[in-house]
């Protein structure tokens, strides 16, 4: 093998493809990622699945509080819809509640916390304070008052998790980019006479990415488990929309005698925040193998 | 030491006006008019009107803002708008039910996380590590209000065990405080596990294995004091979270705390109410961690040093 081929061998194994050979030997991760997948999967085909407005809308009181069978897999609500194509079609909301409220609030908290830890004195010290203060209300409260205040809807819903979450993310990426900024490539960049923004955004952020990206997956679990919990009592979703949240909360009176109505959407609130969990860790482990016991 | 302890308690009090300042502005946003919401929207014009300035509702939000603080500043944080009693004496009759949740539901997490997170990390790979961390990884995924619904068919329900709401007895804060504690207990748990193979592995527990301690010294008096620092920390965090994070719980147990109150009092825009509940809590969050920063020195002396310096 020449000079150049070896070059080019070490090339290929770019950092990426070094963390997904490390995350593909763990199992949990990949069981948690192809848990994700379906979940994902199921959300973009919901509409092929099951009928938006037959099946999960459209009432039959005829056949309410059907057990499970093969005709309903999952039994049928008060109303008499179907469960499974409810949790199906909740899948999407959940989801979307999760995925955009993480991305809104990391990237607000990317350019809050990127200010603070880059500039540091007086601008990190005000940023932080008026942080602080916002992390001292209670994170529920918070954004039951943001979503009362605005109006219940899905919409809402996700501005008020999002604004809860930023404190906490805004944190991290603070920290995790205090981490990079005394190194030697940051100061030579500096001298290099380079603007501030594109040191942060091509040197700082890149080498402060992997608590980010952790904290990330993990925040989608926790966004779907409070919008849910916000919908559960009446602050979020509102019926009939299929949040899996809210079905639970419809589900509460009938549970004695028909309990998979709150069982199924549970079971699927469980799943996907366990499936972002494990990929998490497993997200963990592959980016710093330090950290790994 | 001291003057550490008061420069943070003085610091209480630029947060303390911002969340009033946070609060005071999103409850303003609500919609509804605060004298139909009271007097309900069949009543007279006049006699809202009258409520309306009664309650100072007519002058600019400004104005009100500056009221208030002045207000509460001399001790008076208004009359609850529903109730027109005085809004601590509802919060004060609720406290005990919120403190005995949060109390609870602390000390049971870390009763169950914290020794089974040390036997995770001493017997690391073994079969109990396995069942402790798939276990927790379940816990930490699981909505508490889910668990709670799901206590309640069960104990209450079926087998009729347990009261499913209330708080009038011991028995009736069993259900929720094991609710709120699992999902903490699994992360105590991980946390203890991790932190604690962390420090297996530094020089000075090999030090003390090799001068010929035995393990359980090694464990519960080098080990441990170490590792529970960050434990100590979420803990802390954990309780002050649980203090004015369980109103979902609470609702679902029909537990009369101060978060259902709190929830119930934005639903009726009842203002006052609620800036003296989050105010209260949000204060009692930040002592809180000051006790969590105070423990620190306590246990750690590296610590301890750098605040007499």
């Amino acid at each position: 093998m020449s000079e150049r081929d070896k070059n080019a061998a070490v090339k290929r194994n770019s950092p990426a493809r070094e963390i997904w050979r490390r995350f593909k030997k763990n199992k949990a991760a990949m069981l948690g990622l192809g848990i994700f997948s379906v979940m994902v999967l199921l959300a973009v085909f919901a509409d092929v699945i099951c009928d938006y407005d037959t099946q999960v809308i459209a009432q039959d009181v005829a056949n309410r509080l059907k057990a499970p069978s093969p005709d309903h897999w999952f039994g049928t609500d008060a109303y008499g819809r179907d469960i499974f194509a409810r949790v199906v079609h909740g899948a999407r909301i959940s989801i979307i509640i999760g995925l955009a409220a993480t991305v809104g609030s990391v990237c607000i908290s990317g350019i809050l916390g990127s200010i603070a830890g880059y500039y540091g004195g007086r601008i990190d010290n005000a940023i932080m304070r008026v942080l602080d203060t916002f992390l001292a209300i209670p994170g529920e409260l918070l954004a039951m008052a943001i979503v009362a205040s605005l109006g219940p809807s899905m919409t809402n819903l996700l501005i008020a998790v999002t604004i809860a979450r930023i404190p906490p993310f805004t944190r991290v990426i603070r920290s995790s980019i205090l981490t990079v900024i005394d190194q030697d490539y940051i100061e030579s960049a500096i001298a290099s006479g380079a603007r501030d923004s594109y040191i942060i955004v091509k040197h700082i952020l890149p080498n402060a990415m992997g608590p980010i990206i952790i904290q990330a997956t993990m925040g989608v679990g926790r966004m779907i488990l409070t919008a849910a919990g916000m919908s559960f009592i009446g602050m979020g979703v509102q019926p009939p929309l299929p949040e899996w949240g809210s079905m639970l909360a419809e589900g509460r009176d009938f549970m004695r005698y028909s309990p998979y109505i709150t069982l199924f959407p549970g079971l699927a609130i469980i799943l996907t925040s366990l499936a972002l969990n494990l990929l998490g860790d497993g997200l963990r482990d592959a980016l710093d193998p330090k950290l790994k016991n | 030491m001291g003057k550490y302890v008061i420069k943070r308690l003085l610091l209480l009090i630029p947060i303390l006006l911002g969340v009033s300042f946070i609060i005071f502005t999103i409850m303003n946003m609500i919609p509804g008019d605060v004298a139909s919401l009271v007097l309900g929207d069949n009543a007279p014009l006049s006699a809202r009107q009258e409520l309306t300035r009664e309650l100072g509702l007519d002058k600019p939000f400004w104005l009100r803002y500056v009221d208030y603080v002045w207000n509460a500043v001399h001790g008076n944080f208004g009359l609850s708008y529903r109730t027109r009693t005085p809004v601590f004496t509802e919060i004060f009759s609720r406290f005990p039910t919120t403190m005995k949740l949060a109390a609870g539901a602390m000390l049971l997490s870390v009763a169950i996380g914290v020794p089974l997170g040390i036997l995770s990390a001493v017997k690391q790979y073994s079969a109990l590590d396995v069942i402790n961390s798939v276990t927790a990884m379940f816990f930490s995924s699981i909505p508490a209000f889910w668990l709670g619904l799901l206590s309640i068919l069960l104990f209450a329900l079926k087998l009729g065990w347990l009261p499913s709401n209330g708080a009038d007895t011991m028995k009736s804060f069993i259900l929720p405080i094991v609710t709120l504690a699992l999902p903490g207990a699994a992360e105590i748990l991980r946390l203890t596990r991790s932190t604690m193979l962390e420090v297996i592995r530094q020089d000075y527990i090999r030090t003390a294995r090799a001068k010929g301690a035995s393990s359980m010294v090694v464990i519960w008096k080098h080990a441990l004091k170490n590792a529970l620092l960050p434990v100590i920390t979420v803990a802390g965090m954990h309780f002050g979270a649980l203090l004015g994070g369980s109103v979902i719980t609470e609702s679902v147990f029909a537990m009369p705390g101060v978060g259902t109150l709190a929830i119930d009092a934005i639903r009726s825009k009842d203002t006052p109410q609620v800036m003296a509940a989050v105010l209260m809590l949000a204060a009692l969050f930040c002592i809180i961690m000051l006790i969590v920063d105070l423990l620190y020195a306590f246990i750690d002396p590296r610590i301890r040093s750098r605040y007499s310096k």
